[in-house]
C-alpha cells in the first residue's frame, strides 16, 4: 500500500505524459488538441505555485509579485524565438521582430543582444528573474520587512514591473506583447500541434525536477530554518540565526522557478504581454497554493491544475460568474479549509469529518479529556 | 510658472484624494495589522452611490439638483461604513491574527464586489434575497437535536448550499420573465456623473493663475475631513478607545474596553472615508467597476512611505506622491525649464510619461526604506519587533 501511494504520482505523470497526447491524437473522449495545449499551460503553471509554496507556505512570507519573475521568464524566451525566426509573419523588413518597424526602431536595444543565443537565453530564463528577486528581496529582507508590509512592497514593485513594461513600446512593444506563435523553434512552428505536444512533454519533465528541488530544500536544516522563520521568527533570531540569507535564497528559487512557469507558460500560449503581470494574476497564483495545500509540495502542483480547470470550465459555461466563483473560492479557503484539498486530506480534516458522522473513530491528542464525559458536558456549557 | 503651479494644484488634488483613501487603510492597518485589499472597490462602492444619488436628483432639479452632491457625500459615507461593518463583522473577524489570511480574503471580497457592480440586475438582487432568507430559515428552524449533533457545522454549510442552489435557480428564471429583472443596472461600461454648475468652472485667481472649482473643492474636503478624523480620535470617546486599542490590544482589552466594537466602529470609518474618497473621484473621471485597482497601489505606497498610525505621516506621503506623479509624470518640467541640460532632460524625459512616473515613485520608496525601514514617522513605544 505504501509502495502504491508513492508510485501513485509516477504513474499520474506517466499517463499524462504518454497516454494524453495520443488520446489527443486521435481525439479520444472528446480530449482534444486544444484540451491538451490547455493541461500543458496548467502544469507550467505548476512551478510558479511550487515557489510560491516555498515563500509562503514554508518561509510564511507572502508574495504579490510573483508575476513580475513570471513575465520575466516570459520575456527571455519570447524575445529570443522571436529574433532567431526569419520568416514573413515575425520578422520585418529591417531583419528585426516586426512590431519594431511600427515604432521606428531600427537598432536593436542593447539588452536584446544576448537573446540571440539559445543556451543564453534558456539559461537568462531562469537567472534573469533569480537575480532580480535576489536583488529586491536582499533590500526588503535586510530592513526586516515583513508580513503585510513585504506583501504590499511585492505587490507595488509588481505594479511598477508592469507600468515600465507597458509603457516601453520601443523596447518590449508594450501593451501588445510579444507573440511566439508564429515563431519558430526546433524546426517546428511554435503554434503547431507538434510543437505544443513538445512543450506539454518537456514541462512534464521539468515538473518532477522542480518537486525535486523543493523536496530537497524543505526538508533538512535548510527547511527547517524555513519553517521556524515562518512559525518564530523572533526567537530564531534570538538563538543566533540571522534569517536575511535563508529568505533571500528560498526568494531567489522562487523567482527562478517562476521564470521557467513563465516560458513554458508563454510557448503554450503564443504570447507575453504585461497582463501577465497585472495584480490578479499574482494573487491567484497564491490561491492556487492556498487550495492545493501549502505547506506540503503536491498540493500546489494540484491546486494550480485544479483551479485553473475549473476556470475554463466556468468560463466557457458562464463566463461573468468566474469572478464570482473566484473571489468565493479565496474566501472559502481562507476561513474554511486554511490547509487547503491536499492538506484537508492528509492533516486529518477528511477523518475529522468522517468522525463528526460517525462513520470513523474520533481521534484525540489527549483521550482522558476528550473522552471524559464530564469534561465534555463543561466544555459545551462554555 | 503658471504651469507648474497649476500641475501643482492637480497634484494637490490627486494627493487629497489619496489621502482620504489612505487613511482609512492606515487607521485600520493601525489598529488590526489587516490591510484591507477591498478597500478600492469600497471607493469604487462610494462612486457607484455617487451616481445613483445623482440620477435620483436629476429629475428634481433647479436647486436640489445643485444640492446634490453634499447628500452624495453623506450617502456614499453611510453605506461603504455599512458594507465595512457587515464585512469585518463577517469575515475579518474571524481571521483576527492572520493578516495575510486577510489580505487573501479581501481580495475574495474585492473580485465579488467588481463582478457584483457589473452584473447586478433585479433578478440577481431577488436571488441573493432568496438565498439570504432561504438559508437563516433552514437553520433556524433546523430540529435542536441537529443542531447540537457532531456534524452540525457540515449539515449547516450544506444547507446554506442548497439555498445558495436554488437562489441561483431564482436568478435564472427571474431573469428570463423579461428585460426588466434582466437588465444590469450598471453594466461593465464607464459612467459619468456630471458636477453641479458651483463646482463647475473657476472660483476665482491668484495672481493671474485660476483656481478650478473642482480641485479646490477637493482639497479643502479632504483637510476638512482629515480635521474631522483627528479631532475624533483625540477628543471623542471612542476615538480615545480606538487610539488605546491600537497601542495595547490586551491591556485595553483587560481595563473594560469593548476591542470588538472599536474594531467595527474603526473598520466602518476607514471604509467610509474610502466611501467619500470615491464619491471625490467622480469629479475627476468617470465612474467604471476596475476604479478602485487604479488607486488602491498609490494608497499602499502612501501607507509605505508615511508610516503606520500617524496621520501626519500619511498626509506628507500622499501629497508628495500626488505632487510627484502630476508634475513629473505631465512632463511640465520640460515645459517649464526648456533649457536645462541635455543629460538631465533625457532622464526626465524617460520619466515623463503617467506610468514612469509610479516607477519613478517606487524607486524613491525602496531607496527611502533602506534609511527609514519603518516610514517617515515611525510609532514609538517599547514592544520589541525583533
Amino acid at each position: 500500500m505504501k509502495l502504491f501511494k508513492r508510485l501513485v504520482p509516477w504513474i499520474l505523470l506517466a499517463f499524462a505524459f504518454f497516454i494524453l497526447p495520443a488520446m489527443a491524437n486521435s481525439e479520444l473522449f472528446g480530449f482534444s488538441q486544444f484540451r491538451l495545449n490547455l493541461f500543458g499551460r496548467y502544469f507550467s503553471l505548476a512551478f510558479v505555485a511550487l515557489g510560491v509554496d516555498l515563500i509562503w507556505g514554508y518561509t510564511g512570507l507572502l508574495s504579490l509579485g510573483q508575476g513580475i519573475f513570471f513575465s520575466l521568464g516570459g520575456y527571455a524566451i519570447a524575445m529570443h524565438l522571436l529574433l532567431v525566426t526569419k520568416n514573413d509573419f515575425t520578422t520585418g523588413a529591417n531583419g528585426l521582430p516586426k512590431f519594431f518597424e511600427n515604432y521606428g526602431v531600427d537598432n536593436l536595444p542593447f539588452f536584446w543582444e544576448p537573446f540571440w543565443s539559445f543556451p543564453v537565453s534558456i539559461i537568462a530564463v531562469f537567472i534573469v528573474p533569480s537575480v532580480i528577486a535576489g536583488f529586491v528581496g536582499y533590500l526588503i529582507f535586510r530592513n526586516r520587512i515583513k508580513g503585510v508590509y513585504f506583501s504590499i512592497i511585492t505587490q507595488a514593485s509588481l505594479m511598477v514591473f508592469y507600468h515600465f513594461f507597458n509603457g516601453q513600446q520601443k523596447l518590449v512593444n508594450g501593451t501588445n506583447g510579444l507573440k511566439t506563435s508564429t515563431t519558430e523553434i526546433f524546426g517546428l512552428v511554435a503554434g503547431s500541434d507538434e510543437a505544443q505536444i513538445l512543450f506539454f512533454r518537456i514541462t512534464l519533465i521539468l515538473l518532477p525536477f522542480a518537486y525535486l528541488l523543493c523536496k530537497y530544500l524543505t526538508s533538512g536544516r535548510f527547511g527547517d530554518s524555513l519553517v521556524a522563520i515562518r512559525d518564530d521568527e523572533p526567537r530564531l533570531r534570538f538563538s543566533g540565526f540571522n534569517p536575511t540569507p535563508f529568505k533571500v535564497i528560498v526568494f531567489v528559487v522562487a523567482g527562478g522557478l517562476a521564470g521557467i512557469s513563465g516560458a513554458l507558460y508563454t510557448v503554450q500560449s503564443g504570447i507575453v504581454s504585461p497582463q501577465f503581470m497585472s495584480i490578479s494574476m499574482s494573487i491567484e497564483m497564491v490561491i492556487w497554493v492556498a487550495v492545493g495545500g501549502r505547506g506540503t509540495l503536491v498540493g500546489p502542483i494540484i491546486g494550480a491544475v485544479l483551479v485553473n480547470y475549473l476556470r475554463s470550465l466556468v468560463s466557457e459555461a458562464l463566463p461573468e460568474a468566474w469572478l464570482f466563483v473566484q473571489g468565493a473560492l479565496f474566501v472559502f479557503v481562507v476561513v474554511l479549509m486554511p490547509d487547503g484539498i491536499y492538506g484537508w486530506f492528509t492533516k486529518g480534516g477528511f477523518t475529522s469529518m468522517l468522525a463528526a458522522f460517525g462513520i470513523a473513530k474520533k481521534t484525540a491528542t489527549y483521550p482522558k479529556l476528550d473522552f471524559d464525559e464530564s469534561v465534555q458536558e463543561e466544555s459545551f456549557k462554555v | 510658472m503658471d504651469l507648474i503651479f497649476s500641475q501643482l494644484l492637480d497634484g494637490l488634488s490627486i494627493g487629497a484624494v489619496l489621502l482620504l483613501a489612505a487613511t482609512g487603510l492606515a487607521i485600520v492597518f493601525g489598529l488590526m495589522g489587516v490591510i484591507n485589499l477591498a478597500h478600492g472597490e469600497f471607493m469604487m462602492i462610494g462612486a457607484y452611490v455617487t451616481f445613483v444619488v445623482q440620477n435620483i436628483f436629476r429629475p428634481l432639479g433647479g436647486f436640489a439638483f445643485e444640492a446634490y452632491y453634499i447628500i452624495a457625500l453623506f450617502a456614499s459615507f453611510i453605506v461603504t461604513a455599512i458594507f465595512g461593518v457587515v464585512l469585518e463583522k463577517t469575515l475579518i473577524r474571524r481571521l483576527y491574527g492572520r493578516p495575510l489570511e486577510t489580505l487573501l480574503a479581501t481580495w475574495g471580497i474585492s473580485l465579488i464586489l467588481i463582478q457584483f457592480v457589473r452584473s447586478v440586475s433585479l433578478a440577481m438582487v431577488i436571488g441573493i434575497a432568496v438565498t439570504a432568507l432561504l438559508g437563516w430559515v433552514l437553520n433556524k428552524f433546523l430540529p435542536l437535536p441537529l443542531k447540537q449533533a457532531s456534524f452540525a457545522s457540515y449539515l449547516k454549510g450544506s444547507l446554506w448550499t442548497v439555498a445558495g442552489i436554488i437562489g441561483l435557480i431564482a436568478i435564472s428564471t427571474t431573469a428570463s420573465i423579461g428585460r426588466f429583472f434582466s437588465n444590469p443596472w450598471f453594466g461593465p461600461r464607464n459612467l459619468d456623473v456630471t458636477p453641479p454648475k458651483w463646482l463647475q468652472g473657476t472660483w476665482g485667481s491668484i495672481a493671474g493663475i485660476e483656481l478650478p472649482g473642482i480641485r479646490i473643492f477637493i482639497i479643502i474636503l479632504s483637510a476638512l475631513l482629515i480635521a474631522a478624523v483627528v479631532w475624533f480620535l483625540t477628543k471623542s470617546v471612542w476615538g480615545v478607545r480606538i487610539r488605546a486599542v491600537t497601542q495595547n490590544r490586551e491591556m485595553s482589552n483587560c481595563l473594560g474596553i469593548p476591542t470588538d466594537s472599536v474594531d467595527s466602529i474603526t473598520f466602518g470609518i476607514g471604509s467610509g472615508l474610502a466611501g467619500v474618497a470615491g464619491c471625490a473621484i467622480t469629479l475627476l473621471g468617470s465612474v467604471g467597476p476596475n476604479l478602485g485597482g487604479a488607486y488602491i497601489v498609490s494608497c499602499f505606497m502612501v501607507i509605505v512611505l508615511g508610516g503606520v498610525g500617524n496621520l501626519l505621516g500619511t498626509i506628507i506621503a500622499s501629497m508628495m506622491l500626488g505632487i510627484i506623479q502630476s508634475i513629473i509624470g505631465s512632463g511640465s518640467l520640460l515645459i517649464a525649464f526648456p533649457d536645462m541640460p541635455n543629460s538631465i532632460r533625457s532622464v526626465v524625459e524617460f520619466f515623463a510619461t503617467t506610468s514612469m512616473s509610479y516607477v519613478l515613485v517606487f524607486i524613491f520608496i525602496i531607496a527611502f526604506l533602506q534609511f527609514k525601514p519603518t516610514g517617515m514617522f515611525p510609532q514609538k513605544g517599547r514592544s520589541v519587533e525583533a
